[in-house]
C-alpha cells in the first residue's frame, strides 16, 4: 500500500476503532444529528408529496404542464357547419405540429335528455377524446376512463358522476348499468366509469362521452354548444412559442372566428410550493443541524479532556500532530456520517412504508407516489458530514495542543 | 563504535510563575550503546523522568547535544521527530497507559497504526504473536480491567516492543507491581530485549530492578553519575537492613 494512500487509511481505521470503543457516548452525542438529518430529509420527502397531491390536483382541471388550449368562436351565429370547420381546422392544426398528446373539448357546454328511471332529465355532458384521460390525470372512482377502443363501440359509452349513477341504483363494474339518451334517435349508452365531472353540480348529474360518439349518435348540437377547443400537452420549454404559432396559424385559417390560444395548467403556479421546500425546510434543517452539531463540539471537547492520557500515549508510539488532529476530526466525521445514513435509512423506511391512504382526507389522492427525494438524502448526509467537521475541529486542535508528558502523566 | 544514545551536556530548565527558573538537569553526560541495558535511578523529583523523555524524544533540551546513532535530533521537524520516536522507542510506562475499551491484541497493535504499510496490515497478526511471546497467548481478547497488574504490565510490554524498537525506556516498569509480579515482569522484559538485541534504559526507585542492569547512573538535583556496581550493592544492602 502507498504511503500516500496508508495515512488516510490508517487514520480512518483509528478514528473508526475510537467510534466503535466510544459508541455509548457517541451515539448520545449524534441524537441530535440524528434528529435533524431525518426531519430534514422526511419533510423533504413529505413536502415532495404533498407538492405532488397539489399538482396532481390542478393537472385534473388545468391539464399537465404544459397544456395549450385553442378555442374558435365564429364571430357571428353559431352554425353547424361553422362548428365542424373549427373542429377540422383545430384537428388538422394539432396533426400538423405532431403533438403526441392532444384531443378536442367541449367541456360542460352540451346538454343531452337521459332516460332514467324516474323519468327523462336533461343533463350537461362534456365531450372529449381518450386522450384526455391521460392529459387531465382522469381519476376515476368506479369502473375506467375511455380507451380507444371504446370510439368503436357500437353504443356510447358514458363517464359519470356520482349524482348519474345514483339515477341508475349506483354503478357495478361487473354488470356495468346502461341507461337511454334522448334525442333524434334514442341510444342505449353503457357506463363505464364514475368520476367527478368538473364545471357541474356535483349533485346534478353529469357526464363525459366521447366526441366521436357524440357525432356518431347526434347527441351534440353544435348550434347550441358552439364549436370544441383544442388541448395540447407540449413539453414546458416549447409552451410559450407554440401558443403564439397557434393563435397565429388558426386565425389564419379561420378568418371569421375570434381565436385565442393560451396555456390552462397551473404547474408554473407550484414555484411557490418549490421555493418553501427549497428554503423553509433546508433552514430548519440547518438551524436543527446547527443544535446538533452544538452537541457535538460539547461532547468532543469533555471527550478529549479525559482522552489525553490516551492521546499522549499515542503521541509516544509516533502519532504526528497532524495523525491526532485527523484522529480526533476524523472520529467525529465518522460518527456524524453514520449517524446521517442512520437518519436517511430510518427516513426511507418510513416514507416508504408510510399509509398515505389512511392519512389522507376523503377524496385526495395521490396516484404517482414521488420517490423518495434522493438530493435530500445526499444533502443530508453531507451536512451531518459537514457538522461532523465543524464540530471536530475545536477538540482536534486542543488534542494536538496537549503537551505530550502531560498528556501521558494526567 | 558509534553510541546508540549520546547526550552531551544536556540540561534541561523551567521558568517557574515567581520568574525563578528551576533547573531540572544539569550538564548530563551519557553514552548507551547498542544492546546495552543502562538504570537510572534516583528520588522522586530528581529529573529521572524528564531525562527519559529527552531521550524518548519526547522533550527537548535547553542546552546540550542528543545523537541518535551519532545524528543530532535538535532541528528536525515535530513531524519527522514524531516518526523517528515511532520507529526508534518503545515505552514502558509505571501506571501501563492501556488504552481503555480495547482488548489485549488491539492494545498491543496501536502502535502499529502508524507504522509502514506491511506492518499496519498485518497489525493483528503481529499483536497476538507479540503477546504470545510474553505469555498472554491465553489473553488476547481480554480486556485491560480484566487483567492482573503483572498482565497488564506484560500487555504494555508487548506494545511497546511491537514496532521492533531499537531502544526500550521503561519508567518505573515494577512500580506499580509486588516485588514477586515486579521480578517476573523484569524477567519477561529483559529476555525480550536480550533475544532482540534491544538497548534498555530503565529508570526506577527499585534498586533491585536497576543492579540488574550493565550499568547504573544516580541522578540526585539534576546530576547525572555512574556509580559502581559495589556502591548499588552497599546501598542496597542498607536498604534491606532498615
Amino acid at each position: 500500500m502507498g504511503r500516500w494512500l496508508l495515512g488516510p487509511v490508517a487514520a480512518v481505521t483509528e478514528a473508526w476503532g475510537e467510534v466503535r470503543v466510544h459508541r455509548t457516548r457517541v451515539v448520545l452525542s449524534l441524537v441530535g444529528v440524528f434528529l435533524a438529518v431525518f426531519a430534514m430529509t422526511t419533510i423533504t420527502a413529505a413536502g415532495n408529496m404533498g407538492r405532488q397531491m397539489m399538482l396532481e390536483s390542478s393537472e385534473r382541471s388545468g391539464g399537465r404542464a404544459a397544456t395549450l388550449q385553442v378555442s374558435a368562436y365564429p364571430n357571428g351565429a353559431v352554425t353547424a357547419d361553422g362548428a365542424d370547420a373549427a373542429a377540422r381546422v383545430l384537428r388538422e392544426t394539432a396533426e400538423r405540429h405532431r403533438v403526441t398528446w392532444w384531443g378536442l373539448v367541449s367541456q360542460g357546454s352540451g346538454q343531452m335528455t337521459v332516460r332514467f328511471p324516474s323519468g327523462a332529465q336533461l343533463v350537461t355532458f362534456s365531450a372529449v377524446d381518450p386522450s384526455y384521460g391521460t392529459m387531465h390525470r382522469a381519476l376515476t372512482d368506479q369502473g375506467r376512463f375511455f380507451t380507444a377502443a371504446d370510439g368503436e363501440a357500437f353504443s356510447p359509452r358514458l363517464v359519470v358522476n356520482r349524482a348519474f349513477a345514483d339515477q341508475l341504483g349506483g354503478f357495478d363494474e361487473q354488470v356495468p348499468p346502461t341507461v337511454v339518451l334522448g334525442g333524434d334517435r334514442p341510444v342505449t349508452a353503457t357506463l363505464v366509469g364514475v368520476m367527478e365531472v368538473p364545471y357541474s353540480d356535483p349533485s346534478m348529474p353529469a357526464a363525459y362521452v366521447l366526441n366521436s360518439a357524440a357525432q356518431a349518435w347526434g347527441l351534440v348540437d353544435p348550434s347550441t354548444s358552439g364549436p370544441p377547443s383544442l388541448e395540447l400537452w407540449v413539453p414546458d420549454a416549447d409552451a410559450e412559442a407554440l401558443t403564439a404559432a397557434l393563435q397565429t396559424e388558426v386565425q389564419a385559417s379561420l378568418p371569421g372566428y375570434s381565436v385565442s390560444a393560451y396555456r390552462t395548467d397551473f404547474g408554473q403556479d407550484l414555484g411557490v410550493v418549490d421555493a418553501i421546500l427549497a428554503y423553509g425546510v433546508r433552514g430548519v434543517g440547518v438551524f436543527a443541524l446547527v443544535l446538533g452539531g452544538i452537541g457535538v463540539l460539547n461532547v468532543g471537547l469533555v471527550t478529549v479532556r479525559q482522552r489525553i492520557r490516551e492521546i499522549g500515549v499515542r503521541r509516544s508510539f509516533g502519532a504526528t500532530g497532524g495523525r491526532v488532529f485527523f484522529a480526533v476530526l476524523l472520529e467525529s466525521v465518522a460518527a456524524t456520517f453514520v449517524a446521517g445514513v442512520a437518519a436517511v435509512a430510518l427516513s426511507v423506511l418510513l416514507v416508504s412504508n408510510f399509509p398515505l391512504e389512511a392519512v389522507l382526507p376523503a377524496g385526495v389522492v395521490l396516484q404517482d407516489v414521488p420517490p423518495f427525494p434522493v438530493s435530500a438524502a445526499v444533502e443530508g448526509l453531507l451536512a451531518a458530514t459537514a457538522v461532523g467537521a465543524l464540530a471536530g475541529i475545536v477538540p482536534a486542535t486542543m488534542a494536538v495542543r496537549a503537551k505530550v508528558i502531560d498528556a501521558i502523566r494526567y | 563504535m558509534t553510541a546508540t544514545l549520546s547526550l552531551q551536556q544536556v540540561s534541561r530548565s523551567v521558568a517557574l510563575p515567581d520568574g525563578t527558573t528551576l533547573h531540572i538537569l544539569t550538564g548530563v553526560d551519557l553514552e548507551v550503546a547498542a544492546g546495552e541495558h543502562v538504570a537510572v535511578v534516583g528520588r522522586s523529583g530528581s529529573g529521572k523522568s524528564t531525562l527519559l523523555n529527552i531521550v524518548g524524544l519526547l522533550d527537548t533540551p535547553t542546552t546540550g547535544r542528543y545523537l541518535l546513532d551519532g545524528r543530532p535530533v535538535s532541528g528536525l521537524s515535530a513531524r519527522r521527530t514524531a516518526r523517528l520516536r515511532g520507529e526508534t522507542f518503545g515505552f514502558v510506562f509505571q501506571q501501563f497507559n492501556l488504552l481503555p475499551g480495547r482488548t489485549a491484541t488491539e492494545n498491543v497493535a496501536s502502535p502499529l497504526l502508524y507504522a509502514s504499510g506491511r506492518e499496519f496490515l498485518a497489525r493483528k497478526r503481529t499483536a497476538r504473536a507479540m503477546l504470545e511471546r510474553v505469555g498472554l497467548g491465553g489473553r488476547l481478547d481480554t480486556m485491560p480491567e480484566k487483567l492482573s497488574g503483572g498482565e497488564q504490565q506484560r500487555v504494555a510490554l508487548a506494545r511497546s516492543l511491537v514496532r521492533r524498537p531499537r531502544v526500550l525506556l521503561a519508567d518505573e516498569p515494577t512500580g506499580a507491581l509486588d516485588v514477586d509480579t515486579g521480578s517476573a515482569v523484569m524477567d519477561v522484559l529483559e529476555e525480550l530485549v536480550r533475544v532482540d538485541g534491544t538497548t534498555l534504559v530503565t529508570i526506577t526507585h527499585d534498586l533491585s530492578v536497576a543492579a540488574r542492569a550493565d550499568r547504573q547512573f544516580r541522578l540526585d538535583h539534576g546530576v547525572l553519575t555512574e556509580i559502581t556496581r559495589d556502591a548499588l550493592a552497599a546501598a542496597t544492602a542498607h536498604r534491606e537492613t532498615v
